[in-house]
C-alpha cells in the first residue's frame, strides 16, 4: 500500500478494527464493510451504539449504506474529486484555521512547514502535469519534488515500505540534510501553500458536477469530520480495494493519509486509516509477500538493472542515512542467514550472490500476457482461481491454456483446473479440449480447520489457529506441499553446480516434521520468521536484537516479536480488553497496535485530551508510556533535537512521531515515494464517460501502464459504443472468485446465481425486467446474468449528462452450484504505476436484454 | 409514528409478556441486522439442515424465501431506497435504513398454536419453556402447519415429517447458546431469559426512540405479535416498520381460539338462512 507509506513511512493500516468502536465519526468508503467484513463491523456499531456518525460514500447503495447516517452515492472512478474538495473545505475553513490544535499537530507532526524546491511546477501551474515528466517515458523524475536544497544529493531511499524494488531505485535522493522550514506555513513554496493551491479547484461545485453528489450532501460530509475531528475527537476512514483497483488508486489512498494528516486523526485512537484487507490473510502475504518485488519485511527485491550487485551495493543503493530504516542491513543479513545458514559468512557477503534478481515488472497481469505469449511455460495456483478473479480473464484463460503445465492446489475443481473441458471458449467451440496442450495436476487441499498456521488479518494482527481434524485422503496444507516439494527440488539437483544448483543446494530447508501427514513443524517455521540467535538458536527479543554480522538469523524482521525467550507463541495469546488488548495475539510492529502512537500525545508529550488518551511522556520515569506499545524510542525526550549529522532513530525529534520517514513528519507532499507525484491529482479512469473536468487537456494519469494489444483493447474517453460505468464488487455469501463458496450448498443457495445490478431507470430503457438475462459487453469480452432491478443504483448527473452505473458481483463463473457470467470477462488489464493494481471497480461497457448467443434462452435457473 | 400506524390492543399491554420462570428466548433486534445470514449458515451447520429451495429469487437478497422444514432462520430483505419519484435515501434515521433486513424465526409462543394441534404429543414444551418437534414420535399428519399463526412448522418432502427451530435444544442443554445467536456479529440475535431478554428490548425501543428512530417498537409482546391468546412470543423482535412490511401478521390469533367464533359464525348463518327460508316460504 504505497498510498499510506509514501505519506505515513508503513504501507499498512494504521489503526485496528477496535479502534473504530473510540471513533466520533466513521467514514467507509472505497469499501462495503459491513458485508464483506462484518466481524470488523460490529465495532463500527459500537461507535454507532456510543454516538458516532456514519457516513458511506459508494456509487451503490449496500448492507453498509444501510446501517450509516448518511450514504453519498457518487460515480465510480471520481473518489479523489471529492476527498481533495475535502481537503480544500477542510483548510479553508473557520475551525481549522483557528483551532489552535490543527495547528500544533500540523506544524509539528507533518512536513506542512518544509519548503519545497522553489522549481517545483504543480498540475496547476502545468495543466495536469508535475514538473519532472518525461513525456517520452511517461516516467517522472522525482528529483523535480525534493525538499529545498536538497536537490541531487543522491544516496538512499526512506520508504521501504511503500516500494517495491524498482520503484525504490528509481527514487533515489533522499532528504538528507536537515531541511528548511516556514512555521507560519506562509512561504509561497511551503508545502502546504502548494497543497493549498493544488487543491484550491476541488470545490463542492466540481464535486457536484464530477461526482454527481449535490454540494447540500458533500458539505454534510464535510462538517461531519471536521466537526468530529480536534483535541477532543477523532474521526476514522475505512477503505478497501475499491480504492486501491483504480489506475490512480494509490493516490486516492495517499490522499486519505493527506486529509487525515490535516484533520490530526493519524496515530490516535479512534482516528486513523484502517485499510481493510481483502482475503483473510493478505495483509500476511504482503508482510512475507507473494509478491514479487518485495522480500519479507518490506525490504526491496534485489534488482540486476539497479545498483545491486553485491551486498554492499545493495545496501549502499537502498539504506536510509536517517529514521528507523537505518538499521537495515540487520534485517537484510539476518533473512540471508535464515535462507542460507552456514552458506551465509561474512566473507561471501552473507551468500547474497545466491538471491535471484528482478529485471522487470512480473506482477500479476503481465504474468498473463507473458503465459499467453509463451515466455513463461508452468504455473502454481495455490488459493487463486485467475480463470474467474484474475483481469481480462478472456486473454487469461487463453494464457492457461498455452502453458506447459499447470499445478491447481485447491479444495475443489476450480474454473482454474476446469477451464480445458468447461470453459465458455470450449463450450462454444472456439476452443477444443483435444488442442490445449496443458497438462493439468489438481492437488487436493486441506482445509482450514484441517491445518494450524496463522493468519495476519487487515490490522497486521498475527493470530494463531490450531488443526480441529486430520485432513481427508490426500489433501495437505501448504506448508505441507511447499516444504515437501523443496525438500524433492533439492533431491533432485543434488549435485548441481550451476549458478541454479548452488542456488537451491544453499537454501536451508531441514525442518523437522510432526504427525502422521508429516507436515513441518511450524513451531519451529515460526521460530524462524521471528529470528534466533544463531550460537544457541534461542529466539531473539524484538528486532532491535538483529545484528548484521551474522550472529542472528531472522526470516521476517517486522514479525521479531511473535515468539517469546522461551519459545511461546504469541500469535496463539487471546486475551483481551478495553484498550489496547496487547495480550490478544501479536500485531507488528513490537505488537503496537496502533501506529505512529506518538502523535496521539502533544509536542510536549502530554495526551491531546483525556478522552483520546493512548501513549504519553512520563516526566517522573523518563519514558513513553500508555494504553499501547509506544511507537517510538522508548526514552527518547519530547524536546530532543537531532545534532546534523546524527543517524538512524537517533536523527528523529522528540517530537516527530512518523519513525520511518527521514525526518520524522507526516508527508503531506511526497517529496519521493510514489510514481505519479508528490500530490494527489484526479485523473478519470483509463475507461470513462466523461473527460477530466480538472484537467481538460489530461484526461488520464500520465503515468498509467496500459497493455495496447488486440486481445487487451480500452474503449475511447465517452465512447458511444459503451454508454455505462461498471463497477465489481463482492457479496457476503461468497468469497472471492467463489472457489471455497459456490461449491460449498449452504453458501451458494444464499446467492445461487450471478446477477447484474441496475437501476429501474437504465431497466425501463432497455425493457429488462427484474429476473430477466442480460448480456454485457466490452472489448475484451462478453458475459451474461441475471438482472436484479433495484433503486440502490441510481442514474447520476455528471457534468450536465447522466451516467448510468451497473454493477456486477465477481464471484461467479462456471463452476460449482452458484454459477453465472464472469465479470472478469469484461474488465481489462490496466496498472496502477505505483502498486501494479487493475482497474475494476471503474471502466465502461454496454448491455442488452437476453443472452449471449448460443446460449440456451429462457427462464431463469 | 409506530403508534400511529399500529393501532395497538391496548398500550397497557405493551411489554406485557406471559413468560413462565427459566424461559429462554430470543430477541432478534433488527436495527442492529447487517444481513449477513451467518444466522442462516450457522443455524444449517449445527442442526445438519440441508441446502433447499435452490434458485435465483430477484427478490432483493433474498433468495432464501421463507421459513421451511430445512431452513429455520430467514433473513428477509425489504428496500425501501427511493421514496416512489426517483429519489434515493441519502441521509437517513440512525441504525438499519432503507434496506430492511430482518432474521426471522420460530417465535416459541407462550400458548403455541402448533403444540396445542398435534394429535400424537410429538410437539413438546421444554424445560427451557421452548418449543420442540419431537421426530421419532411426529408422523407428518401436518395440523400443527395450518395452526402456527406465523407459519413456521413445514413438512420436509425427504422425511414427510414436521420441522421447525428447536433453539438449539442440544446446544441450551449443554450450556451452549444457540448456533445462530452464537454467529450473529452485530449481536442482532441475542439469547437470554425471556424475561431479562425484555426488559432490554424495552430500554432498546426507548434508546432507539430517544435518537430518533420514532419508529422503532417491540413486536411479540401481548400488544403486538403475541396476541389473540398467544400471550406473548419467546423470540420477540425489534422493528421498525409494519410487521406486514416484514411478512408477520400484526395480530395473530391461536386458531382453536376462532374455533367459538366459528361456531357461532356458522350456527349464526345457518339460522339467518333457516330464518330466510321459513319467511321465504311463508311469502
Amino acid at each position: 500500500m504505497p498510498g499510506l507509506g509514501a505519506r505515513l513511512g508503513r504501507g499498512a493500516a494504521t489503526t485496528t478494527q477496535e479502534s473504530l468502536a473510540d471513533s466520533d465519526c466513521v467514514v467507509i468508503m472505497g469499501a462495503n464493510m459491513a458485508e464483506n467484513h462484518p466481524v470488523g463491523f460490529r465495532f463500527v456499531m459500537k461507535a454507532k451504539e456510543r454516538g458516532a456518525k456514519l457516513i458511506h460514500i459508494d456509487p451503490r447503495f449496500s448492507r453498509t449504506s444501510a446501517m450509516v447516517d448518511v450514504h453519498v452515492a457518487l460515480r465510480a472512478g471520481s473518489d479523489l474529486i471529492l476527498l481533495g474538495a475535502l481537503v480544500n473545505y477542510v483548510i479553508n475553513s473557520d475551525r481549522w484555521q483557528s483551532d489552535p490544535f490543527f495547528q500544533e499537530y500540523v506544524t509539528h507532526y507533518t512536513n506542512a512547514a518544509t519548503l519545497i524546491n522553489p522549481d517545483f511546477k504543480d498540475t496547476e501551474d502545468l495543466a495536469g502535469i508535475f514538473s519532472g515528466y518525461d513525456a517520452k517515458e511517461r516516467k517522472y523524475d522525482p528529483e523535480a519534488w525534493r525538499y529545498a536544497g536538497q536537490q541531487g544529493k543522491s544516496s538512499a531511499n526512506q520508504n521501504h515500505a511503500s516500494q517495491d524494488a524498482s520503484a525504490l531505485t528509481e527514487l533515489v535522493g533522499q532528504q538528507e540534510a536537515i531541511p528548511h522550514y516556514d512555521f507560519t506555513l506562509q512561504d509561497p513554496h511551503c508545502a502546504f501553500q502548494i497543497i493549498k493551491r493544488h487543491f484550491a479547484r476541488y470545490t463542492p461545485e466540481m464535486v457536484e458536477q464530477a461526482c454527481g453528489v449535490p454540494q447540500a450532501l458533500f458539505l454534510e460530509v464535510a462538517e461531519a469530520i471536521l466537526t468530529n475531528s480536534g483535541r477532543d475527537r477523532t474521526t476514522a476512514f475505512a477503505y478497501a480495494v475499491a480504492w486501491t483497483q483504480h489506475s490512480i488508486g494509490t493516490q486516492i489512498i495517499s490522499c486519505c493519509a493527506l486529509l487525515q494528516l490535516l484533520l490530526g486523526n493519524i496515530g490516535r485512537p479512534g482516528g486513523g486509516i484502517l485499510a481493510l484487507r481483502g482475503h483473510a490473510t493478505i495483509q500476511g502475504s504482503t508482510d512475507i509477500p507473494t509478491l514479487y518485488n518485495l522480500l519479507p519485511g518490506y525490504l526491496p527485491m534485489p534488482n540486476a538493472t539497479q545498483h545491486h550487485g553485491s551486498l554492499a551495493e545493495y545496501l549502499e543503493q537502498e539504506r536510509p542515512q536517517k529514521g528507523a530504516w537505518y538499521t537495515m542491513p540487520n534485517y537484510v543479513v539476518s533473512l540471508l542467514k535464515a535462507y542460507y545458514g552456514e552458506t551465509a559468512t561474512p566473507d561471501n557477503g552473507f551468500a547474497y550472490d545466491l538471491l535471484p534478481k528482478i529485471s522487470a515488472d512480473y506482477s500479476f497481469q503481465p504474468m498473463l500476457l507473458m503465459m499467453k505469449d509463451g515466455d513463461l511455460r508452468g504455473l502454481f495456483c495455490m488459493g487463486q482461481n485467475p480463470a474467474v478473479g484474475g483481469q481480462n480473464a478472456v486473454l487469461g484463460r487463453q494464457g492457461l491454456a498455452n502453458l506447459d503445465w499447470l499445478v491447481v492446489r485447491d479444495i475443489h475443481e476450480i474454473e482454474t483446473a476446469a477451464f480445458w473441458y468447461d470453459s465458455p471458449e470450449v463450450r462454444h467451440g472456439e476452443l477444443r479440449p483435444q488442442d490445449i496442450k496443458t497438462e493439468i495436476f489438481l492437488m487436493p487441499a486441506a482445509l482450514a480447520a484441517e491445518k494450524e498456521g496463522s493468519y495476519t488479518n487487515t490490522e497486521r494482527l498475527v493470530q494463531w489457529h490450531d488443526k480441529a481434524v486430520e485432513p481427508s485422503g490426500d489433501c495437505r496444507s501448504e506448508a505441507w506441499f511447499m516444504y515437501h516439494l523443496g525438500k524433492r527440488i533439492k533431491q533432485l539437483y543434488q549435485g548441481d553446480t550451476s549458478p541454479l544448483g548452488r542456488q537451491i543446494e544453499a537454501v536451508t530447508w531441514d525442518y523437522p516434521t510432526v504427525g502422521a501427514t508429516q507436515d513441518p513443524d511450524l513451531d519451529v517455521v515460526v521460530k524462524e520468521i521471528n529470528g534466533y540467535t544463531v550460537a544457541d538458536g534461542k529466539p531473539v527479543k524484538n528486532g532491535a536484537a538483529l545484528k548484521d554480522d551474522g550472529s542472528t538469523a531472522c526470516g521476517c524482521w517486522i514479525y521479531s516479536g511473535i515468539m517469546t525467550a522461551d519459545g511461546q507463541n504469541r500469535a496463539r495469546n487471546r486475551k483481551g480488553d478495553e484498550r489496547a488488548s496487547l495480550g490478544w495475539g501479536f500485531s507488528w510492529p513490537s505488537n503496537q497496535r496502533i501506529m505512529y502512537n506518538r502523535a496521539s500525545a502533544d509536542p510536549a508529550g502530554k495526551p491531546w485530551s483525556e478522552r483520546k488518551k493512548w501513549i504519553w511522556w512520563d516526566e517522573e520515569k523518563g519514558e513513553w508510556t500508555g494504553y499501547d506499545v509506544p511507537d517510538f524510542p522508548e526514552h527518547k525526550q519530547p524536546d530532543y533535537q537531532p545534532s546534523p549529522d546524527a543517524k538512524g532513530l537517533d536523527a528523529i525529534a522528540g517530537d516527530a512521531p512518523f519513525v520511518n520517514m527521514a525526518d520524522g513528519r507526516g508527508w503531506l507532499f511526497a517529496a519521493s515515494g510514489l510514481r505519479d507525484g508528490p500530490l494527489p491529482t484526479h485523473y478519470e479512469p483509463v475507461e470513462t464517460p466523461v473527460s477530466n473536468l480538472l484537467y481538460p487537456g489530461q484526461t488520464h494519469s500520465p503515468t498509467v501502464k496500459q497493455f495496447h494489444r488486440p486481445d487487451n483493447r480500452y474503449h475511447e474517453i465517452a465512447d458511444p459504443r459503451f454508454p455505462y460505468v461498471i463497477t465489481t464488487y463482492r457479496l457476503t455469501e461468497h468469497y472471492t472468485a467463489g472457489g471455497m463458496s459456490r461449491w460449498v450448498p449452504w453458501l451458494a443457495e444464499l446467492q445461487p446465481h450471478g446477477f447484474i445490478e441496475l437501476s429501474p431507470e437504465l431497466a425501463a430503457e432497455h425493457g429488462i425486467a427484474n429476473g430477466d438475462w442480460v448480456t454485457v459487453w466490452t472489448l475484451r469480452g462478453e458475459a451474461d446474468s441475471l438482472a436484479l432491478v433495484t433503486e440502490r443504483l441510481q442514474p447520476l448527473v455528471i457534468d450536465g449528462h447522466t451516467v448510468h452505473q451497473i454493477g456486477m458481483p465477481w464471484h461467479f463463473g462456471f463452476g460449482g452450484l452458484a454459477q453465472g457470467g464472469i465479470a472478469n470477462n469484461l474488465s481489462a488489464l490496466v496498472e496502477d504505476p505505483d502498486s501494479l493494481i487493475h482497474e475494476a471497480k471503474a471502466f465502461t461497457c454496454n448491455l442488452r436484454r437476453g443472452r449471449i448467443a448460443g446460449h440456451a434462452q429462457g427462464d431463469r435457473p | 409514528m409506530m403508534s400511529a400506524t399500529i393501532p395497538l390492543i391496548d398500550k397497557e399491554l405493551v411489554g406485557q409478556h406471559g413468560a413462565r420462570p427459566g424461559a429462554m428466548g430470543f430477541l432478534t433486534d433488527t436495527t442492529l441486522c447487517i444481513g449477513c445470514k451467518a444466522c442462516e449458515v450457522a443455524c444449517k451447520q449445527w442442526n445438519q439442515l440441508p441446502m433447499d429451495n435452490f434458485g435465483f429469487t430477484g427478490n432483493s437478497y433474498d433468495n432464501t424465501g421463507d421459513l421451511a422444514a430445512a431452513t429455520w432462520r430467514h433473513v428477509a430483505f425489504v428496500e425501501q431506497i427511493g421514496d416512489g419519484s426517483g429519489q434515493r435515501a441519502a441521509t437517513m434515521a440512525p441504525f438499519q435504513s432503507n434496506w430492511l433486513m430482518m432474521s426471522d424465526v420460530c417465535k416459541h409462543c407462550v400458548n403455541a398454536g402448533c403444540l396445542e394441534a398435534c394429535p400424537t404429543g410429538a410437539i413438546i414444551r421444554t424445560e427451557f419453556d421452548t418449543v420442540v418437534i419431537q421426530q421419532d414420535i411426529c408422523n407428518g399428519c401436518g395440523y400443527c402447519l395450518p395452526a402456527c399463526p406465523y407459519g413456521v412448522p413445514a413438512l420436509s418432502s425427504t422425511d414427510h415429517k414436521a420441522h421447525k427451530c428447536t433453539l438449539c435444544y442440544d446446544r441450551m442443554d449443554s450450556g451452549l447458546e444457540p448456533a445462530c445467536a452464537k454467529a450473529c456479529p452485530t449481536d442482532s440475535i441475542q439469547f437470554g431469559p425471556v424475561t431479562a431478554l425484555m426488559e432490554h428490548a424495552q430500554t432498546r425501543v426507548a434508546d432507539l426512540q430517544s435518537r430518533g428512530v420514532a419508529n422503532a417498537y417491540l413486536y411479540g409482546d401481548r400488544a403486538i405479535g403475541g396476541t389473540g391468546g398467544i400471550d406473548g412470543n419467546n423470540a420477540f423482535f425489534i422493528l421498525t416498520a409494519e410487521p406486514e412490511v416484514y411478512n408477520l401478521p400484526a395480530y395473530p390469533e391461536l386458531p382453536q381460539d376462532k374455533v367459538g367464533r366459528a361456531f357461532l359464525t356458522t350456527f349464526g348463518a345457518a339460522l339467518a338462512l333457516g330464518v330466510a327460508a321459513v319467511v321465504a316460504l311463508r311469502g
